[in-house]
């Protein structure tokens, strides 16, 4: 007999017939009567009426029949609480049933059904079923836990269930283990801060163990739990890595990616001379190609992560080279994915081989693709020097194809080599002039204009070019236009006389008739060098430019750290850490777009400094030194107010610290660099002062923060007006922002920042006390102030003493105040005041305080709640020195 | 993890949502109609993708999207592999019909892949070695690229908890596999012999890969040339093939398929062998060849009928071939011996072996 006549009865009267077969005497009947209704559930018609009748079914010892009924439960209890009510007494028994299947089924049922009322209900069962001598039960009730915590987490945290769920991760069977470290990965989704999965050596081995018999979905939530152990030493990190290498051979491909970012962090740890190291490596290809053979979407999300790979460990897949060629049918996703992955490995022992494939791919049919593989023939000429040239003949082959896009795209690359072997191949400019009419891409305008302009001279009629460049100079995109007003300036400055009328032309056009602000000021500073000192323009404008290199587009190394610890989830999808584009463990918005990853890319360690200014892969004029030099143009006025105020102090009484030494002089090749940090109006600022101890003068300072906890960054470059001779001094205010790029430092407050002059580049680390960062909208509504501080729980409060601290509860509220600490309410509770205060980080985290003031007693008492407890401490060192000074 | 799955057919038509907690509207699919709009070709669909609220984590299987809804942090390959196993599991249940017809029932035991009290009136195992040639050859008939996809596919039915151990005669080809978690990895790593309680029925016992480019023998070779006059309406076509290093076998179930420039109108084309189909809309052309014997090599020539006026195509079209060889493991994988221990009966046991080809790619 067949189950599938259920779905083609289609008689009338069926609700009323069913209802009477679902209370017939019969079981058999009535089991018929129930798949029935199951069925017509599925295919969508509205069976809800016979709740009560389906409900009445549920007491019945046949499993089958069990099973059916509470799925119809599942899909009604919603819509009908008030009925589902009914049900629960039977839950209730259904879990102490002798049979563990059933005691199993009931309790996963009652945590599918999202009712409030039923909830409350499963406590106790759910209590009892934790603890259940059955190992299916427990891992059942594991989970149940994670769905009940989805849907009332104040209720899972009130009756313990935390607590029970972290014991079973040392229970005697894997799947429980399994399951219970799921549940608490999920739980602690939504609650980063949480301290929930707390691994010491114990449990590590506890999971170790279950790694090895749990199911493969099991083992990737104990594989990622794994990943943000820190072992304590080398040998522990080996011998986790010797436990977790067979899972390199499992047939799930997230299990296996999980397996590789446990083993590419704790590598780290391990001595290159080891021989286990190398063994390990050579363990890591195979798995990973393998990877390559799946479902195109694996492949996708397999190669994403593989480019963080081979960025971070190259010798790894250095020999698979031709598992990344590209198969015509490949969809269009894996195929760019993998071309990036072909540059990345391209070298002088395989480049032969990568260009013939290039060259293949630069003839198919979509247009994406073909244009990525002829930026990446450019980007091997770059990478490989010894293949420039072969590189550059096949751009050439390949414009003479005339074949639009790709000579656009090849002109791009082409400009790129010229920047990267200057003096070497603009013989072949001729050939690129002659496709100056077809171009009509901004990109390929803007390089062909930058290429006429760098090689004026070498160019007989580089002034017509231009010029016709101009006749339609509005209608042009910015990236042409400031490219064009670059050039002719270019120009004039290598030919002045017969250009003089075109350049005039060129600067009214971009000064007088654009309304495009970079444009205007472009032309000004151009304008005022050429009027004022044109000897110091050719200097500038002309001066030789840093050599690019590949590195630009690889992604910047602390970055890529951080990412290969998050191998395998959506942040090495996009490349980007979980904080760009996850919120307290909420999807929020799509990522950021490329250019501010780009802006994050740039290297502090890479002596990059250069690149703060501007993208050096472009040709702007020398930027490192125009701001430098001219002023910052990009410094608003109220960073300008801030300059004249800096020097006298503070206005509204905010705390700031006396100037302390940061780089000392003999570390820093004579410079040395005191300095504090302030907050005005909303503004935060570094107040340096540089000291010249050297014997030479000093030129060319620009400065550049680490990523740090709240994404401190520099609003302006340094301006330093004229160069530093020995023995001077020079007070400086550097406007900060908070836009910066993120990452948690340890301590919490640590800066680390680059200085560069013209001598090198120095780096030094220091501390910003947290209260400029409390932001001036701190003060939280009374309503919402009890509200929160109910709401937070108490294991998050932390007490302080403050003492050696005679103030009243007056002179410290005000105090407090002008650093943006804000009293909410006050009361007097048997004589003492208790300020209730609230501040607000730049970030957006809330701080709760109790200021507890005994009168008579010079110690103060502080308890602060937040929901980040690690800015506490900070918090409570921002008091302490608010309140003291 | 999952917050909602919706599963989309041909036509864009959602006709099945799942939510694992509260409901997510359709209207969240907007974004993947809209992603799928842009890609064109339903293949090219990006499988990731970003909304304001949620990440869109998808796969295409038979015709249908599989479109889940994300919206904490997880490893996309735990969605797409769930997603794959959603999908296997209904193939399994529908088959070719709209309703299978038993309802799956499961049994608790102490190993999670197999069922207790399983009972065979006939005991047998079978097993398939299959083997597929991935490769990329070039013009001139080189080998740019090979490797050997493998995998070996079980038919399992034996009463009780069987306990097996298959061993091979050259394991050492073997060095990058993918398991079925069934496989005692330790037994494997010291002595080189899958040993394994078997789940029941049907399943995939390991996959490995073959890559090392001596290793990797190509059955078969192709002569083409295909070439457009400039100028001119028209272009030839001529492409023969044969047999290679086909260890003595027969090369059967021939197919190629090649997707033409989109200014080709039609093609007039003569086999030696075999029928040819052109669709003038999807522009591609599939030759059923059949099998070859070597006394007179199949081939197809004629004439291509190019839109007047166009420019002569750039790209050179790709030749796909399909082909199967009955008995024989390309690679050279041969199975000793199969033995079971913890039941006392005899079962009846069997091994199959057939090489194909996989994504088989010849550049003209």
């Amino acid at each position: 007999m067949t189950d599938s006549k259920y779905f083609t009865t289609t008689k009338k009267g069926e609700i009323f017939e069913l209802k009477a077969e679902l209370n017939s005497d019969k079981k058999e009947k009535k089991k018929e009567a129930v798949k029935k209704v199951i069925a017509s559930m599925t295919v969508g018609k509205d069976v809800s009426a016979l709740f009560p009748d389906v409900v009445n079914c549920m007491q019945t010892d046949n499993l089958e029949l069990k099973k059916l009924v509470y799925l119809y439960l599942m899909n009604y209890a919603k819509s009908q609480p008030d009925m589902a009510i009914m049900a629960v007494n039977t839950f209730v028994k259904d879990c102490e049933d002798p049979n563990p299947l059933i005691r199993a089924l009931a309790v996963r049922t009652m945590g599918c059904i999202r009712v409030d009322k039923i909830t409350e209900y499963l406590c106790e069962p759910l209590r009892k079923c934790l603890k259940d001598e059955d190992p299916y039960v427990r891992k059942t009730a594991a989970v149940c836990v994670a769905k009940l915590h989805d849907i009332n987490a104040q209720l899972v945290e009130d009756q313990g269930f935390l607590d029970t769920l972290k014991d079973l991760i040392s229970d005697s069977n894997p799947m429980v283990v399994a399951n219970a470290v799921a549940a608490l990965s999920e739980i602690a989704e939504s609650h980063p801060s949480s301290n929930l999965l707390d691994l010491n050596p114990q449990s590590i081995n506890k999971l170790l163990t279950a790694l090895n018999e749990c199911t493969e979905w099991g083992q990737i939530f104990i594989l990622d739990c794994l990943a943000n152990y820190t072992p304590k030493d080398d040998r522990e990190a080996q011998s986790i890595c010797e436990r977790v290498t067979p899972r390199l051979s499992h047939a799930n491909s997230a299990v296996v990616l999980s397996a590789v970012k446990v083993l590419m962090k704790f590598m780290e740890m391990l001595s290159k001379d080891l021989d286990y190291y190398g063994t390990l490596l050579k363990k890591l290809a195979p798995p990973l190609v393998t990877l390559l053979s799946a479902e195109p979407e694996l492949q996708y999300v397999a190669l994403r992560n593989i480019n963080l790979i081979v960025q971070k460990r190259p010798e790894i897949l250095k020999h698979e080279m031709k598992v990344f060629f590209v198969k015509y049918n490949d969809p269009i996703y894996v195929k760019l994915e993998k071309l990036d992955i072909m540059i990345r490995l391209a070298s002088q022992a395989n480049i032969a081989q990568v260009l013939a494939e290039l060259k293949e791919y630069a003839t198919e049919v979509d247009v994406d693709f073909v244009r990525k593989a002829v930026r990446a023939i450019g980007r091997c000429a770059i990478k490989v020097e010894q293949s420039a040239e072969r590189c550059v003949s096949t751009l050439l082959d390949l414009i003479q194809t005339k074949v639009n896009y790709v000579v656009q795209e090849a002109i791009v690359v082409i400009k790129d080599i010229f920047r990267k072997y200057p003096n070497k191949y603009e013989s072949v400019i001729a050939t690129l002039c002659e496709n100056l009419d077809s171009l009509d891409e901004p990109e390929a305008r803007a390089a062909m204009i930058w290429i006429v302009g760098e090689y004026a001279e070498r160019i007989d009629n580089a002034d017509e070019l231009l010029e016709s460049f101009l006749e339609g100079f509005h209608d042009e995109s910015t990236q042409v236009q400031l490219q064009l007003l670059t050039a002719i300036v270019k120009l004039f400055l290598k030919k002045p006389t017969e250009t003089q009328e075109l350049v005039q032309q060129v600067l009214s056009l971009a000064t007088q008739d654009s309304d495009n602000p970079d444009l205007r000021d472009r032309g000004y500073i151009y304008w005022r060098l050429l009027s004022t000192d044109p000897v110091a323009a050719k200097e500038v404008v002309l001066a030789e430019k840093p050599l690019i290199s590949e590195e630009t587009d690889l992604i910047e190394p602390t970055l890529l750290d951080e990412l290969i610890c998050y191998i395998g989830t959506l942040a090495s999808v996009y490349h980007k850490p979980p904080s760009a584009f996850v919120e307290g463990g909420r999807v929020s918005g799509p990522p950021l777009a490329a250019s501010s990853v780009q802006m994050g890319a740039v290297d502090l360690l890479g002596g990059g400094l250069d690149s703060l200014i501007g993208d050096t892969s472009f040709g702007p004029p020398p930027a490192a030194a125009v701001p430098a030099r001219l002023g910052a143009p990009t410094s608003s006025g109220l960073s300008d107010l801030f300059d004249l105020t800096s020097g006298v102090g503070t206005l509204s009484g905010f705390y700031v610290a006396p100037k302390a030494v940061w780089l000392p002089a003999m570390k820093a090749k004579g410079l040395e660099i005191s300095g504090t940090f302030t907050r005005q109006v909303g503004s935060i600022s570094m107040d340096l002062q540089l000291t010249n101890k050297a014997l030479q003068v000093m030129t060319d300072f620009a400065i550049q923060f680490n990523r740090n906890s709240f994404g401190l960054a520099p609003a302006a470059p340094l301006q330093v007006h004229a160069p530093l001779s020995p023995n001077q001094t020079v007070e400086i205010s550097l406007p900060l922002n908070t836009v910066g790029s993120v990452m948690k430092m340890e301590p919490l407050n640590n800066l680390q920042v680059a200085v560069k002059n013209n001598i090198d580049v120095f780096y030094f680390s220091t501390l910003y006390p947290l209260h400029i960062l409390f932001v001036e909208d701190g003060k939280m509504d009374r309503q919402m102030f009890l509200a929160t501080w109910k709401d937070i729980p108490n294991e998050n409060e932390t007490q302080f003493q403050i003492r050696d601290c005679p103030l009243n509860a007056e002179a410290a509220s005000s105090r407090l105040q002008s650093s943006n600490i804000f009293t909410v309410a006050k009361r007097n509770v048997e004589g003492q005041d208790m300020l209730y205060q609230s501040l607000k980080l730049t970030n957006g985290i809330w701080v709760l305080a109790e200021l507890r003031v005994q009168p008579g007693s010079p110690s103060l008492t502080l308890s602060l709640k937040c929901r980040a407890p690690e800015v506490s401490q900070h918090v409570y060192q921002a008091y302490e020195t608010i309140l003291k000074n | 993890m999952i917050h909602s799955l919706f599963l989309i057919n041909c036509s864009g038509d959602i006709f099945l949502e799942k939510h694992w907690k509260s409901v997510v509207s359709q209207s969240v699919c907007d974004y993947f109609f809209e992603a799928q709009e842009k890609a064109a070709d339903v293949e090219n669909v990006p499988p990731v993708i970003s909304t304001p609220h949620h990440y869109l984590i998808s796969i295409y299987r038979d015709k249908l999207f599989f479109v889940s809804v994300i919206q904490t942090e997880v490893p996309p390959l735990f969605v797409i592999e769930f997603l794959h196993r959603v999908a296997d599991t209904f193939q399994d249940y529908f088959g070719d019909s709209n309703v299978g017809d038993t309802l799956p029932t499961g049994q608790l035991s102490n190993i999670p892949w197999r069922r207790a009290g399983v009972k065979y009136t006939n005991n047998e195992a079978y097993f398939d070695v299959v083997e597929e040639i991935d490769a990329i050859i070039d013009k001139s008939g080189s080998t740019v690229f090979a490797e050997i996809q493998g995998v070996i596919d079980a038919c399992i039915k034996l009463s009780g908890m069987p306990d097996l151990s298959l061993s091979f005669m050259n394991p050492r080809l073997l060095d990058d596999v993918s398991f079925h978690p069934c496989i005692r990895f330790k037994r494997w790593e010291s002595e080189r012999v899958l040993s394994f309680i078997p789940p029941d029925g049907n399943f995939r016992l390991i996959s490995y890969r073959v890559s090392s480019q001596n290793l990797v023998a190509i059955p078969v070779y192709v002569k083409h040339s295909i070439s457009f006059k400039e100028n001119s309406s028209c272009g030839r076509f001529d492409v023969t093939i044969g047999p290679k290093q086909n260890m003595g076998k027969t090369i059967e179930g021939i197919t190629v398929t090649v997707h033409m420039p989109k200014v080709v109108l039609n093609m007039n084309l003569t086999p030696t062998q075999g029928g040819y189909t052109f669709d003038p809309v999807t522009k591609v052309l599939t030759w059923d060849v059949g099998k070859i014997t070597p006394q007179k090599l199949p081939s197809l020539k004629g004439l291509v009928n190019l839109q007047s006026g166009a420019p002569k195509p750039e790209e050179n079209p790709s030749l796909n071939i399909q082909f199967k060889i009955q008995q024989l493991a390309i690679s050279g994988l041969k199975v000793n011996r199969l033995d079971m221990y913890g039941e006392k009966y005899k079962p009846f046991k069997g091994v199959k072996y057939v090489t194909k080809a996989g994504k088989f790619q010849v550049r003209t």
